[in-house]
């Protein structure tokens, strides 16, 4: 088989299929139970370092 | 020891670089050459100038501490300096279109509108936009990681890097130093340089990713990673050449044919859609939620809004090559990625104009938020456009026309130009220690010039080229086509004449801005802080 042909089963096969499992998953990943107090804590971090000074650490 | 490497090494390149000159076969070869050797040699005189004398203990080392602002400042200016230029540039180029005596036979070839037109589109993209992302980019991610720039004088090196290839493209393009290619003109030695400004762009972002104090990536960061690593990626493959000669600009492309032309418009679409859609949205996701003083609508949609947009955008270039020998399998491919895209492209813009939610009468009152808005109302409109013009029956109808120009023209004058003026006026009174802009009213002045401007120039070339695809389609009873292609010309003539002026309204909006930034610079009191403080 040819390169093309070879790549272009791949392509519309499995590779299909694992990019739109990782895609699907990423997005349940984000709905997953708990992520919001995460995703609230993450969406204030712009309002925490203005200034270098500030050292306190977050989760870290 | 390591001053004595570097005097060398800058020596050697002074040499080689004199070298490539007199033995250059073309015109811009031979000035990029020249322009190397100076920049090689002024840094060897003032390394020499600066460097202790030998034997001297050597100076304490001083640990920087604090934010890096200096090449985010040098940013914001060339930001400013480029942006006027490009839009000059683009607004000369429109009078040539309407009044072609405006291709002074005094300057030809180098100010044609052949050699001007990618001078603009370079200076618009790449070095206004160019220069807006990596500044802010430097900005967001110290003030969303707590942490200094990695990489010591690296950022320099990034933003002298930067502007040195843009300063050889566009002298390039003058010359006549191009390989054809959309968005993607300068030749295989600029393309090289770029290529390695650009890693080490990469290592500095990362490597302040990596020393960040939050535990959690700010979904800013994300969009300029995304950004970053596809360009790198997509500048890469796209520019797979091989020189004619080292001591020549001309090259020939790896690929030709239609893999070629698919190659260059992945490249071309995704130099929209990273550079020009995800770069901006991480300017839109930090500074939009600063200036409203909230955080963003949701954080779960812009997690979606990033994996949706990553996923689905490199498929869809091909909708470029509709109706060519792209096998039509491609082109729908391309087609059905673009529709889809429109889903996760108002998705995002949803997130960023509900971040207002609550404080709606900022758009009211206060001139930045309403750039934003109309940044984010624009990148709405031509998300929505774009699909459709992407779909094979409207593309018919709508490609080789000016609609085209008028739909990057809304994205880019309005969505990016607008976020990228937005930032400017947020971070020029933090970055120089000022509590606001010199003038509020002016910024307010700049909005509706460049707000009107786009409209002209929107809706003029709506007009232009739905007349233009209708006329060329046009066949009589017999079959024959009834309109010759000088025809259409001579009909766009007021549409262009009215998008001219529309480029005049916007320039001039720019020209507002930059004596407003200069006055708010320049202002007693002002001084370089490297602390910024809250606008509260």
């Amino acid at each position: 088989m040819d390169t093309y042909s070879l790549l272009r089963h791949l392509a519309d096969s499995w590779v299909l299929l694992v990019l739109t499992l990782i895609f699907l998953g990423v997005i349940l990943w984000a709905f997953r139970p708990g992520s919001r107090r995460l995703h609230d804590d993450a969406a204030e971090i712009p309002f925490r370092h203005d200034t270098p000074e500030e050292e306190t650490r977050h989760d870290r | 020891m390591f001053d004595t490497v570097k005097v060398a090494g800058l020596a050697l390149i002074a040499v080689l670089a004199a070298l490539a000159a007199d033995w250059a076969r073309d015109a811009a070869y031979m000035l990029h050459a020249l322009i190397v050797m100076g920049i090689a040699s002024g840094l060897l005189l003032w390394k020499l100038r600066t460097m202790p004398p030998p034997g001297d203990p050597a100076p304490p080392r001083v640990v920087p501490t604090g934010y890096m602002d200096g090449p985010i400042r040098y940013g914001v200016i060339a930001t400013l300096f480029w942006g006027v230029v490009g839009l000059l540039a683009g607004t000369f180029i429109a009078f040539q279109l309407a009044f072609p005596v405006l291709n002074f036979e005094w300057g030809q070839p180098f100010t044609n509108f052949g050699r001007l037109r990618p001078l603009h589109t370079s200076a618009v993209i790449f070095a206004f936009g160019g220069n807006a992302l990596i500044a802010t980019s430097f900005y967001v991610v110290q003030r969303t990681c707590g942490a200094r720039l990695w990489g010591g004088r690296a950022a320099w090196f990034v933003f002298w890097g930067y502007n040195l290839f843009i300063v050889l493209a566009a002298t390039g393009y003058l010359l006549g130093a191009t390989q054809s290619k959309e968005y993607a003109e300068p030749e295989w030695y600029v393309d090289i340089w770029l290529t390695l400004v650009w890693l080490v762009y990469l290592a500095v972002f990362l490597g302040t990713i990596l020393n960040r104090r939050e535990r959690h990536i700010y979904v800013a960061n994300w969009f300029f990673l995304a950004f970053i690593v596809t360009v790198a990626m997509l500048h890469v493959v796209n520019n797979l050449s091989v020189p004619v000669s080292i001591w020549g600009s001309k090259s020939v492309q790896v690929f030709s044919g239609v893999q070629d032309a698919m190659t260059q418009w992945w490249y071309g679409h995704n130099a929209v859609g990273f550079f020009l859609t995800a770069g901006f949205l991480g300017m839109m996701y930090y500074f939009v939620p600063k200036q409203a003083g909230r955080p963003v609508y949701s954080y779960k949609l812009s997690i979606i809004h990033f994996w949706a947009l990553i996923f689905l955008y490199i498929w869809a270039g091909p909708h470029h090559l509709h109706y060519t020998a792209l096998p039509d399998w491609a082109s729908t491919l391309g087609m059905v990625f673009s529709i889809i895209l429109w889903m996760p492209s108002w998705g995002g813009m949803i997130n960023g104009l509900m971040t207002l939610q609550g404080a709606w009468d900022k758009i009211r009152t206060d001139p930045i938020i309403r750039m934003f808005v109309g940044s984010l109302a624009f990148y709405g409109m031509s998300t929505f456009e774009g699909p459709m013009m992407s779909i094979r029956a409207v593309n018919s109808l709508s490609h080789y026309t000016d609609w085209t120009i008028g739909h990057v023209h809304s994205g880019a004058l309005g969505w990016n130009g607008l976020i990228t003026f937005g930032a400017l006026y947020f971070l020029v009174p933090r970055l120089w220690g000022r509590d606001r802009m010199h003038s509020v009213a002016a910024i307010n002045t700049h909005f509706w010039l460049a707000t009107v401007g786009i409209v002209l120039y929107a809706a003029s070339m709506w007009v232009s080229g739905i007349m233009e695809g209708l006329m060329w389609r046009e066949v009589d009873q017999n079959g024959f086509l009834v309109n010759s292609f000088a025809d259409t010309v001579d009909a766009k003539f007021p549409m262009y004449v009215v998008r001219a002026l529309g480029g005049v309204l916007y320039l001039s909006g720019a020209l507002v801005m930059s004596w407003n930034i200069w006055m708010t610079i320049r202002a007693p009191g002002a001084h370089p802080v490297t602390v910024a403080t809250p606008a509260e």
